[in-house]
């Protein structure tokens, strides 16, 4: 970790501006950017705290919906009573993600804004293009069998590892921001996330300074809501794959995690093969939606466990007949 | 006190404190943290922090290295690198050794990946490591041999596994009415204790006193003698509370040899933690193995033929990792041939992991055990009893077993489990998503015995006080050893204290190998047996009428109270317990068997362990409590080493990929289910007073196999490829 220079920021606006300076970033539960610091992979200069902003509520909006302040804690948000019981899936995710611990700590923005668990990422010595720019992906030739097999490319194949943005995705959050400027937009989280391309080291569309203030859930789109989370081992474990769905007949929706760089949808997808069985349905909509899946040699299992995955959780919603 | 004609009555046979379960004595002190351990040691002077940076690439020389920068950060006292490191003993292997020169920073040439490069000391811990990522190593690259696979032409009979070859195992292999020949492949693995490697060490002259996390502390005592050119005399180590070691802490790293060697330069003392992400690539690990069975046997089930191949590799003038050590031991068969080769990876050193051979040689032979007995038709229980033998295989009835319990293990175990309500062919149960599998093994594990002393003393007062350099690395020492000596006084446990892992203390076997507990408790033994003599003496009753009970030293009806033979100034003797060839005349192991449920997801093939069952048979067992968490401890490690332990090599950049504990997985608790542990009554004779075994890597030995077993009884596939994820198991359900 290397010395910085620390404020804590009072307002949202002040916030936004105090780290438009140059190497200033946020700091908000910590619990990924200083694992980060102290390996010197985030190298900081300049630390603006937000955890005294007042973004820690959670509201209903005027259309029925609601809104979650970036720094809603994440065990917050899994056990508010609207999101367990209109947005279920969402609440899954959240405990099925790291642990106690750690949920007590980590915010919604931060969440959103986790790196990449590549394992070469997380080591200096190593080439790795989101963490040094041109400096190669050794991912490509080595350990990859953790990485994303769609919406990769030759820079990088790094998956992204958060399970409540998988959620929000199925939900069709948008993400709430603030720019230094003090204007503010509304992103949903395929125009948030950008894939690889020749630039991993750049992650989301967020400008220098802008702060995320807050997540928004339209309104409940009912249904019944499942997050289901495959891994090595049966707790605090990063998913090998994971699928949110919110089951709704033909009108039925799913995000896939552990896949790629940012959550998983295709909605043209999800309409593949509506009235079939679940073995059936589920080869055609993953048929459809990794179509273009480049997966490697070690990670090649993941499209057909997506598939077998996502059929279990069909099966299961048609046995139990639609309960909660 | 040596140990060379079988066991007779002694003291220890009372069983009034000894095979009573108790606690631990220091467990109070360990959750209340006021138990230190190497790195929490408050000493007079203010410490100063190291910080250790490993080499960035697996093989080649350092061209260049610039630490101008690290000198000039706030806080740096001081950089060692190659260039200004103090002379050093010298060793002609790069693998770290147990009680030898282990030489760090001692030259340009890199051997293996985060080797150390160079040494920060600061004011503060985050000073230091500030500072050492300001260093700029250039490398000169060799290219290196990573891939085992690649070397098993090249692989050279080592000098710690000779072949053992009896009969003609080709020609009765080949004769066999049913065989089975299979290659399982075990991934290397890394001991990750709680605790990481650990020193503190500080000077005062030419005396030098290091707390480190270490197993054996004579060893580590003359290692770092031998690494700095100190006479041993001038070393103190103190290993009083260690965090886990399962065989890392045999050996002494960076840690220890440069807290020590910069301390000396700066005059002040010098604490260092490895880092997390050290640990797997600079310090020791488990190596892969690469492992062939071929058993042969007639239609009935009796083996004809036994053969066990394995190939491992490690750094020059590494040990090899003794895959093949149990088949030795393990069934019946007059024909039999055991070949180890070993072959030269650049990968880091590999050196003992808990049960080093055995914990990854039994997923080999218990698999095919298994397999075989798929093929006769037969119980797999059923199969094992029939090549159950009493004596050594290779060495015939002339050297039988001290006490060999496997039979009643596994007839015990099978009724206990509910052997006899298991599918009998794969995928023939499912309970909902889930397929349900069972699945047993063997256990087996060499007894060792090593020497070991002790200090006893009789306080004024009449409590007893223990000394010993035994460490307890988490397994119970401090209890057992308290349990012992109350034992042997007449006294309660409550009045016995305990000091362990001082080298001011008598020299002991140290912790591991399972010896710890058993070769300890019986330098305790040899010490108490001095005392008790003295004692007897004293209040002029015969050694052999002398009684010791409740405080007090009883010949008849007549007694003196212990506290009165005291006196003012207390009494001590010191002994210790060496041992004749009972280990030659008596093959000398502990067994047991493993019973385990899985139950596999049929969508996903995702893995969890329903419940799992050891029946143990290791001689007396000194404490139920303590050994019962050694063998769940055991088993917890086995399920981990069948179902996801692995160090991943990066096969071009020749380094563990995955060395932090986010990626190397471990079972958490959610992986671990109803486990339940049942102790055979067994005394054995031959291997100690304490008529003990050891135990600590019992647990693990079999276990995988169990679960791997049980796997393919779930699913119909077979992995031998460990660990078992559920990738391997989609691979053969090919949809
Ligand atoms: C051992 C371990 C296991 C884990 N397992 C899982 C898992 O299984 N599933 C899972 O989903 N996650 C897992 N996580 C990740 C965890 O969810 C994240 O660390 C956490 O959500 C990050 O939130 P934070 O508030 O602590 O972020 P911080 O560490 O404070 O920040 C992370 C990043 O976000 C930026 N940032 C934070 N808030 C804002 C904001 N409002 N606006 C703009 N930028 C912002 C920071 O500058 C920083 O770059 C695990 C983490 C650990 C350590
Ligand atoms: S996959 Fe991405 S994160 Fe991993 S090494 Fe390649 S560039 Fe780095």
């Amino acid at each position: 970790m290397r010395a910085f220079t620390y404020e804590r920021a009072a307002t949202p606006q002040a916030a936004a501006g105090a780290t438009l300076a140059e190497g200033a970033k946020f700091i908000a539960g910590g619990t990924n950017l200083l694992d980060l610091m102290k390996l010197d992979i985030e190298r900081p200069a300049h630390l603006v705290d937000i955890n005294r902003l007042e973004l820690n509520a959670v509201t209903d909006t005027a259309d029925g919906g609601l809104h979650v302040g970036a720094l809603v804690t994440n065990t917050d948000l899994a056990s508010h009573p609207r999101v367990r019981a209109d947005y279920a899936v969402l609440s899954r995710a959240i405990v099925a993600g790291a642990s106690g611990q750690i949920r007590n700590k980590a915010t919604t923005g931060g969440n959103l804004l986790q790196r990449a668990r590549c394992p070469y990422f997380y080591d200096t010595n190593l080439p790795c293009n989101k963490r040094e720019p041109g400096s190669g992906c050794a991912a490509l030739t080595g350990l990859s069998r953790p990485l994303a097999v769609i919406g990769t490319s030759d820079a990088c194949i790094a998956q992204h590892p958060s399970d409540m943005a998988v959620a929000l995705r199925v939900l069709d959050a948008t993400v709430n921001t603030l720019k230094a400027d003090g204007t503010e937009r509304t992103l949903a989280l395929d125009d948030f996330y950008r894939l690889p391309g020749d630039t991993p080291h750049l992650e989301t569309t967020l400008e220098a300074g802008e702060l995320i203030t807050g997540v928004t859930l339209p309104p409940p789109p009912g249904g019944t809501h499942v997050y289901r989370k495959v891994r090595d081992r049966a707790s605090y474990a990063f998913a090998l794959v994971s699928v949110a769905a919110i089951l709704n007949g033909r009108e039925s929706r799913f995000a896939f995690g552990g896949v790629a760089p940012r959550p998983w949808r295709d909605p043209a997808a999800e309409k593949a093969a509506a009235d079939a069985g679940p073995v059936a349905r589920a080869r055609a909509v993953i048929d459809a939606a990794f179509a273009d899946a480049r997966p490697t040699e070690q990670n090649a299992f993941k499209v057909p466990l997506l598939r077998r995955t996502l059929s279990a959780v069909l099966e299961e919603h048609s046995t139990t007949g639609g309960q909660k | 006190m040596k140990f060379d004609q079988p066991a007779t009555t002694n003291p220890i046979d009372q069983e009034r404190v000894v095979t009573r379960p108790h606690t631990r004595i220091e467990g109070p002190l360990k959750v209340t943290g006021q138990a230190p351990y190497a790195y929490e040691y408050r000493l007079p002077e203010a410490p100063t922090y190291g910080f250790v940076l490993g080499a960035g690439v697996a093989r080649g020389r350092i061209t260049a290295i610039d630490t101008a920068a690290a000198e000039a950060a706030p806080g740096v006292l001081l950089v060692l690198t190659h260039e200004n490191m103090p002379a050093q003993g010298a060793s002609d292997t790069p693998v770290p050794q147990q009680e030898d020169a282990s030489p760090q920073l001692a030259g340009p040439e890199i051997r293996h990946y985060h080797q150390a490069v160079a040494f920060v000391v600061a004011e503060t811990f985050e000073q230091a490591r500030a500072a050492a990522h300001l260093i700029r190593v250039t490398y000169d690259v060799t290219p290196g041999q990573f891939t085992l696979a690649d070397t098993l032409e090249e692989g050279k009979e080592p000098d710690d596994a000779a072949d053992s070859v009896v009969g003609d195992f080709e020609e009765a292999f080949g004769a066999a009415a049913v065989t089975v020949d299979l290659t399982y492949t075990t991934p290397d693995q890394s001991q990750a204790p709680m605790e990481p490697h650990a020193t503190i060490a500080h000077w005062e002259g030419e005396e030098l006193t290091v707390h480190t996390a270490h197993q054996v502390v004579h060893w580590v005592k003359r290692g770092l003698a031998m690494t700095l050119k100190v006479p041993q005399k001038n070393v103190r180590v103190i290993s009083a509370y260690v965090g886990g070691g399962f065989g890392t802490k045999l050996l002494f790293f960076s840690d220890a040899v440069l807290s020590a060697a910069a301390a000396r330069v700066l005059g002040r003392p010098v604490k260092t933690a490895l880092q997390r992400p050290l640990i797997f690539n600079n310090t020791s690990h488990r190596a892969a193995t690469i492992q062939r069975v071929r058993l042969g046997a007639d239609h009935a089930g009796n083996l004809s033929a036994v053969g066990h191949d394995t190939w491992t590799g490690n750094l020059p003038g590494g040990d090899s990792e003794p895959a093949c050590e149990q088949t030795k031991y393990l069934y019946a068969g007059p024909n039999r041939q055991i070949r180890t080769r070993q072959s030269e990876l650049d990968l880091p050193p590999g050196a003992s992991m808990r049960a080093p051979g055995e914990a990854v040689g039994m997923l080999a032979i218990e698999g095919a055990m298994d397999e075989l007995a798929e093929k006769l038709g037969v119980d797999p229980v059923e199969l094992r009893l029939m090549n159950d033998v009493q004596f050594d295989p290779e060495k015939g009835p002339k050297r039988p077993f001290s006490s060999r319990k496997l039979a009643q293990a596994l007839r015990t175990g099978a009724r206990a489990f509910g052997w006899d309500g298991r599918p009998r062919t794969p995928r023939e149960r499912q309970e909902g998503e889930w397929l349900i599998g069972y699945g047993v093994a063997s256990a087996f594990r060499t007894n060792l015995v090593k020497p070991s002393g002790a200090t006893v003393r009789l306080e004024p007062g009449g409590t007893l006080t223990v000394e010993t350099q035994m460490t307890d690395i988490g397994t119970g020492s401090y209890t057992i050893l308290g349990q012992v000596a109350a034992e042997m006084l007449g006294l309660t446990l409550e009045q016995v204290q305990v000091r362990l892992g001082d080298s001011e203390y008598p020299a002991s076997s140290g912790s591991g190998g399972s010896w710890g507990a058993n070769s300890a408790s019986a330098g305790v033994y040899a010490a108490c047996d001095a005392l008790r003599r003295d004692l007897a003496k004293q209040a002029g009753y015969p050694y052999a009428d002398a009684v010791f009970r409740s405080g007090k030293v009883w010949q008849g009806a007549e007694c003196t109270e212990l506290s009165e033979l005291a006196g003012k100034e207390g009494v001590s003797a010191t002994g210790s317990m060496t041992y004749g060839d009972l280990d030659e005349q008596f093959a000398q192991a502990g067994f047991g068997a493993h019973f385990v449920e899985v139950r596999v997801n049929a969508h996903t093939a995702e893995i969890r362990v329903n419940r799992a069952l050891s029946v143990v048979g290791a001689g007396r067992i000194l404490n139920p409590v303590t050994a019962r968490s050694q063998c769940l401890g055991g088993m917890t490690m086995g399920i981990g080493s069948a179902l996801m332990e692995e160090l991943h090599v990066d096969h071009d950049l020749g380094l563990f990929v995955n060395h932090d504990l986010g990626e190397y997985h471990v079972p958490v608790h959610a992986d671990i289910p109803d486990m339940d542990v049942i102790f055979l009554d067994e005394l054995d004779d031959a291997s100690s007073p304490l008529r003990a075994k050891g135990l600590g890597e019992l647990g693990i030995s079999g276990v995988g196999a169990a679960v791997a077993n049980a796997v393919y009884n779930a699913t119909g596939v077979r992995v031998r490829d460990f660990p078992i994820t559920l990738d391997k198991i989609l691979a053969g359900w090919d949809d």
